[in-house]
């Protein structure tokens, strides 16, 4: 069956520099750079990568990252309350907004 | 969880034939992957040469009181195959001429066969100095009255401890160790502590193995380490002195496993793309020497499990001991030692680039 997402695709990330070496290099470096021990653990970043994964919804990402956290030692709950995390900004973003739309409701409203 | 061995189950895999057929059968993975020769070809490090014979590794029986999951030896109570005391005195015969600088007593669970205790003793008088590192799966510890005083035994003759932790959480360990594994380990990790094992400065050392509980690599060993000794002092009280992480070995039950979850194709093509040469270099391969219960050698405790002897065919026993050809002879390797090789590499020692 012919689907956009291809699980096999994403071992052939790295092949993005075919069509644009130069910004692909920068971007790998840059991208291995940040996951890198710094002040905050890899752990943790992995952790953050995954609820970022979830928020933007890239199944790519998510199947590496429910990899890496596990390869570093995150527990079964640690994910899914890392995934919680992002269901509550994105939720709150959306939710925040009704401040907004309260705003306008009154505005225009006798 | 499963609590036979491929052998009771008289599984295809629990013979070493099959194991190396499905290793180089490439319908089982979809597609050829590389060999593990071609690669060390391509580092110049075909054929794979011995730089010293330091560790004398000596695996004492399949008998052991776990079935854990990822077991490369297919260990447990049912298997009767243990090494004799008359193997064992060649053994000590060995140690004692050839002064190896360690000698790394494995299993199964070492201390179930009933001349282990002599074993060691025998092997300290032959050879004061070298280090003895016994594998001890905890467990047996607090498995009968008759083990409790292992660690006094231990420390009685100086012998380093390194023991199997899969994780800092009982869910995980049990998993794959076994139902109540966890909660016995942190029993004996506590008798152990108080003869004074992962104590800093009482000398007597304590180091723990991670493997990972299903089908992915281990993380960055050092911080790891951390994590265990936080958790663990934390939770139970609990110290010891290093953290190993091993990769898990596509041989065995780990293989069956990988098998059984269709995980396998996917797990060697990970080990694959990891392959390190610095890791590489270093497999422990290259400075030991395995023997089997039946006195037997190999290269390592996989090659023994894989029934692959070592090459120098006039020295494929301890009758037969010769160390010069054991020096010059060449590492037998297939596409399992591809578990040695994957990211940092991983040795009985743990990673073996830093
Ligand atoms: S992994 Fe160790 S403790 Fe577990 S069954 Fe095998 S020999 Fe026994
Ligand atoms: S599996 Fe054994 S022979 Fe192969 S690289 Fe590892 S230690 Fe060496």
């Amino acid at each position: 069956m012919k689907t956009y997402y291809n699980p096999e695709d994403l071992k052939k990330f790295g092949t993005i520099a075919e069509f644009q070496k130069p910004l692909a290099d920068k971007f790998f470096d840059y991208y291995g750079e940040v996951f890198k021990e710094g002040a905050l653990t890899a752990r943790e970043k992995s952790l953050i990568a995954l609820a970022v994964a979830h928020a933007v919804q890239c199944p790519y990402c998510i199947d590496a990252y429910s990899v890496d956290t596990t390869e570093k030692g995150c527990t079964e709950a640690q994910v899914m309350e890392a995934i919680h995390v992002a269901a509550a900004i994105r939720g709150g973003a959306t939710l925040v907004h009704g401040v907004q739309m309260m705003n306008k409701v009154k505005e225009i409203s006798m | 969880m499963d609590l036979k061995t491929l052998h009771k189950k008289q599984d295809q895999l629990a013979g070493s034939e099959y194991q190396l057929k499905v290793l180089n059968d490439d319908e089982k993975t979809g597609k050829k992957l590389a060999r593990f020769s071609e690669k060390l070809t391509a580092i110049l490090l075909f054929p794979l040469k011995p730089l010293a014979l330091d560790i004398f590794q000596v695996n004492m029986g399949k008998m052991c009181n776990q079935v854990c999951q990822h077991c490369h030896v297919d260990a447990g109570p049912d298997r009767k195959e243990i090494m004799t005391r008359d193997t064992m005195q060649t053994c000590v015969d060995l140690i004692g001429q050839h002064q190896f600088t360690t000698v790394d007593l494995t299993g199964g669970a070492p201390e179930l066969n009933p001349n282990f205790r002599w074993f060691v003793e025998e092997i300290r008088k032959v050879n004061p100095s070298c280090k003895i590192i016994v594998r001890c799966n905890l467990t047996i510890i607090v498995a009968n009255k008759k083990y409790n005083d292992l660690p006094v035994f231990y420390k009685t003759n100086g012998i380093e401890v390194v023991s199997s932790l899969p994780f800092y959480s009982a869910s995980r360990t049990d998993k794959q160790r076994g139902d109540g594994v966890f909660e016995d380990s942190m029993k004996a990790l506590s008798i152990l502590n108080a003869v004074g094992y992962g104590i800093e400065n009482s000398g007597l050392i304590l180091n723990l193995v991670y493997n990972p509980a299903g089908a992915f690599l281990p993380p960055d060993q050092t911080a790891l380490e951390k994590e265990y000794k936080t958790e663990l002092k934390n939770k139970y009280g609990i110290t010891f002195n290093n953290l190993f992480a091993i990769t898990n070995m596509p041989v065995s039950r780990y293989l069956n496993y990988l098998l059984q979850t269709g995980n396998y194709a996917s797990y060697m093509e990970k080990l694959i793309s990891a392959f390190n040469p610095a890791a590489a270099n270093n497999v422990m391969c290259r400075n030991t020497l395995s023997i089997g219960w039946d006195g037997y050698i190999y290269d390592c405790d996989f090659n023994q499990m894989l029934d692959l002897k070592v090459e120098a065919k006039d020295s494929q026993h301890i009758n037969d001991f010769n160390n010069d050809s054991l020096k010059k002879r060449n590492i037998i390797v297939n596409q399992h030692c591809y578990g040695c090789t994957a990211g940092a590499g991983s040795s009985c020692g743990g990673e073996v680039v830093g």
